[in-house]
């Protein structure tokens, strides 16, 4: 299965443990993986700003680059539902796009219905986690049912996580609130951006979340960004970087339970 | 001080107003956590019907329909409305209805009014067009008498005084009503309002109520309403103006049972409002006007990207669920009808004016989801930034900005050099000429560690070693 890695552009330049991660998960079970060089940016902060034909241009480059694969995956529901959902806007019923839409998955979307979430290799991941839902790929790819749906519950960042042994799951007052990124959202609107992003790291304290993570590493820039200044003791990682074997900077494992196993 | 009074540039006017609510952090997470309250009664309630997302895409499917027909459908509930007795006027603009109104009263040589909640006649400025010309205007619902007496705005469509607390009630109270100084016990303060308004309904000439649905098969509608203010205001005066936007249509009597099932339980999770009066015509010796105003919104149903906002049943679940509002405050908004909704619906009229309100959005996309009639309000605020675009009201240095930013992705080795010089730089500079008040980002953030390489580096790296 040839997958073409596609790597969100401030994943590419602020993150590229993220995409590392994201790459070696992928090839552990068994994917052949690419990362085309002539990808840069879907063009998700120009149609989000409402400039359409500016984002145009960067919607045909992603499909010129990407058509050749079987499937391509990021460590991204947001950047995928742009493609996916979005370009609609953008190309409309070009035949290319069309073609290529349904084979561009967020990576545990990609694991949890193309791959099988048993091939993943064995981890042991012993600390509390506060799993984040980036609100792009839950309402709009659909990655999990959101708390304003009244339909039988499920959650594929969750499963995902879930194959790891020593996972402890941290229980959210508001589990599905919106982290207020939000993209060029995150400066035009800086109070209320940060006002939500304080109220969500208020419910991880509360919740004694050790390790917050989420499928998009744009919420975690954010409330990472926050959590930094304020010297607070919860540790950042991406799905992908759990997935990889990555371990939390500054936080102890919750001590061996059940089995004694370690780390 | 009253936010929408400060005049404020278009390109900014949400952000500046937000900034100030959120300044006062202990009100702004009462605020918060009094409408996130509201939003899981919503969820409980929703809970408890099995078939709730298929009412949802019933009720959206019964308004689509109606809206297709919806010249038919006003010409039919017109004439079986008017066998029923009333009289019904057609308004172009919130002028027009205010004029009919005003013709209305002088023809009964009416002086006091008394309205139920209508934000239809909020959205005319109804309420200041009559005062100025000497009427006495009581608003009867508690929350909309509230704010009246306050000079202000509702900042909630449901709840129109969900901004102000028990305290300041009581201190609005004491001076309007008498009540006695630093009471704030909700039942004391509620049994003045009760015995104030009681005096009202009795003595007034004319009410005026809002309309929830109409019913193009029967010529009736229908008015819901918690308090009973709505059924007092129409069964004490001799006339009733029933003032509706001409979205309020249903075709049949049982479409109804869809609409009643799913309005109080998105909007404040009750299972149905306290009462849900039904209007056949004027009441025996009574006189009953219906005012159907349009105000934009037969151009909002030729617009294929916004005509469902038109779907709206003003539950108000969209602000409940919407983490901006909350944080914000329905007054940041500037409009009648604030939130999600609003900012749809207000740029849709005056794209200039409100420019700033389709981007007062995370797009997190929770009102789509929670909306019951399903209009897919964060695509329509999306499309909405567009459409301000392309009005060109973005400001100058925004779209500069984008066209850069698109020029250089189109160019992956500009890209590639200017993120790594953008990071060298960030590297060598202290952290305080990165992470500061003049930066957005920085104020309250930090910029994360920057990486010596990109991830495109490492991969040919990896590439090359293997």
């Amino acid at each position: 299965m040839r997958v073409g890695l596609f790597v969100p552009c401030y994943v590419d330049q602020l993150y590229p443990d993220v995409a590392l991660a994201a790459l070696e998960v992928l090839e552990s079970v068994g994917c052949t993986v690419v990362y085309p060089e002539a990808q840069t940016c879907c063009g998700q902060p120009m149609a989000n700003t409402g400039c359409f034909e500016d984002a145009l241009p960067l919607a045909r480059r992603f499909i010129a680059t990407f058509s050749g694969f079987d499937y391509v995956v990021a460590p991204s529901g947001s950047c995928v539902a742009m493609v996916r959902a979005h370009y609609a806007e953008l190309l409309h019923d070009d035949a290319g796009y069309r073609a290529l839409a349904p084979r561009v998955l967020d990576l545990c979307e990609f694991l949890v219905d193309v791959v099988g979430v048993e091939k993943l290799p064995k981890r042991t991941f012993n600390y509390r986690v506060g799993l984040h839902q980036s609100c792009h790929g839950l309402r709009e790819l659909r990655l999990g049912k959101s708390s304003e749906r009244m339909l039988p519950d499920f959650n594929k960042t969750r499963r995902v996580l879930e194959q790891l042994d020593g996972v402890e799951f941290t229980g959210l007052l508001r589990p599905d609130e919106c982290c207020g990124f939000g993209g060029t959202f995150a400066v035009a609107e800086e109070a209320i951006s940060c006002a939500m992003g304080n109220d969500r790291i208020a419910d991880h304290e509360h919740a004694k979340t050790q390790v917050l993570t989420a499928g998009d590493m744009s919420c975690l820039m954010h409330l990472d960004g926050l959590i930094r200044r304020q010297g607070k003791p919860i540790s950042v990682l991406h799905v992908a970087q759990i997935l990889a074997g990555r371990k939390p900077s500054h936080a102890l494992p919750v001590l061996a339970s059940a089995n004694g196993a370690a780390l | 001080m009253s936010a929408e009074l400060v005049h404020l540039s278009p390109a900014t006017a949400h952000p500046r107003r937000a900034a100030l609510f959120v300044a006062n952090d202990e009100r702004m997470h009462w605020h918060d956590k009094a409408l996130w309250f509201v939003r899981q009664k919503r969820d409980k309630a929703a809970q408890s019907v099995p078939e709730w997302e298929r009412l949802r895409e019933l009720a959206s499917q019964i308004k689509a329909h109606t809206l297709v027909g919806l010249p038919d459908y006003l010409e039919e509930f017109e004439a079986k409305a008017v066998a029923l007795g009333a009289e019904v006027h057609w308004a172009k603009d919130a002028d027009e209805h205010n004029a009919i109104v005003l013709r209305i009263l002088e023809g009964v040589g009416a002086k006091r009014v008394v309205k139920s909640k209508s934000m239809l006649t909020e959205e005319c400025h109804l309420n200041p067009f009559l005062e100025a010309r000497g009427y006495e205007v009581v608003d009867t619902d508690l929350g909309e008498r509230i704010v009246q007496f306050r000079n202000e705005a509702p900042s909630h469509i449901v709840l129109p005084a969900i901004h102000i607390r028990k305290e300041e009630v009581g201190a609005t109270f004491h001076e309007h009503l008498g009540t006695e100084a630093g009471a704030s016990d909700p039942q004391y303060l509620t049994e003045a309002a009760r015995g104030h308004l009681r005096d009202k309904f009795l003595k007034a000439d004319v009410g005026i109520t809002g309309v929830n649905f109409a019913i193009a098969e029967t010529g009736g509608f229908v008015v819901c309403t918690n308090e009973g203010n709505a059924d007092l205001g129409t069964a004490l005066p001799p006339v009733h103006i029933a003032c509706m936007g001409i979205e309020k249509l249903i075709p049949r009597t049982k479409d109804l049972a869809v609409f009643l099932r799913l309005l109080a339980r998105s909007a404040t999770g009750q299972p149905i409002t306290t009462y849900s009066s039904h209007f056949f015509g004027p009441r025996p010796g009574g006189k009953l006007h219906i005012i159907l105003l349009d105000n934009g919104r037969s151009g909002i149903s030729q617009s294929a990207d916004f005509k469902t906002s038109l779907h709206c049943i003003r539950c108000g679940a969209c602000m409940n669920t919407c983490p901006v509002y909350r944080r914000s405050g329905g007054h940041s908004y500037g409009t009648t009808v604030p939130g999600p909704i609003g900012s749809i619906l207000a740029p849709a009229r005056d794209a200039n004016t409100y420019q700033s309100l389709p981007y007062a959005c995370s797009l997190c996309g929770s009102c789509s989801d929670v909306c019951p009639v399903k209009i897919n309000l964060h695509e329509q605020l999306l499309l909405m930034r567009h459409s301000v675009t392309e009005k060109g009201f973005l400001p100058k240095l925004k779209q500069l900005s984008m066209t850069i930013a698109s020029y250089v992705f189109q160019r992956p080795k500009l890209y590639a050099f200017l993120g790594a010089a953008g990071r060298t730089l960030g590297r060598l500079l202290p952290h305080r000429w990165v992470n500061n008040r003049l930066n957005g980002w920085g104020r309250q953030r930090d910029l994360p560690p920057l990486p010596a390489k990109s991830f495109r580096a490492l991969y040919r790296e990896r590439n090359n070693g293997q």
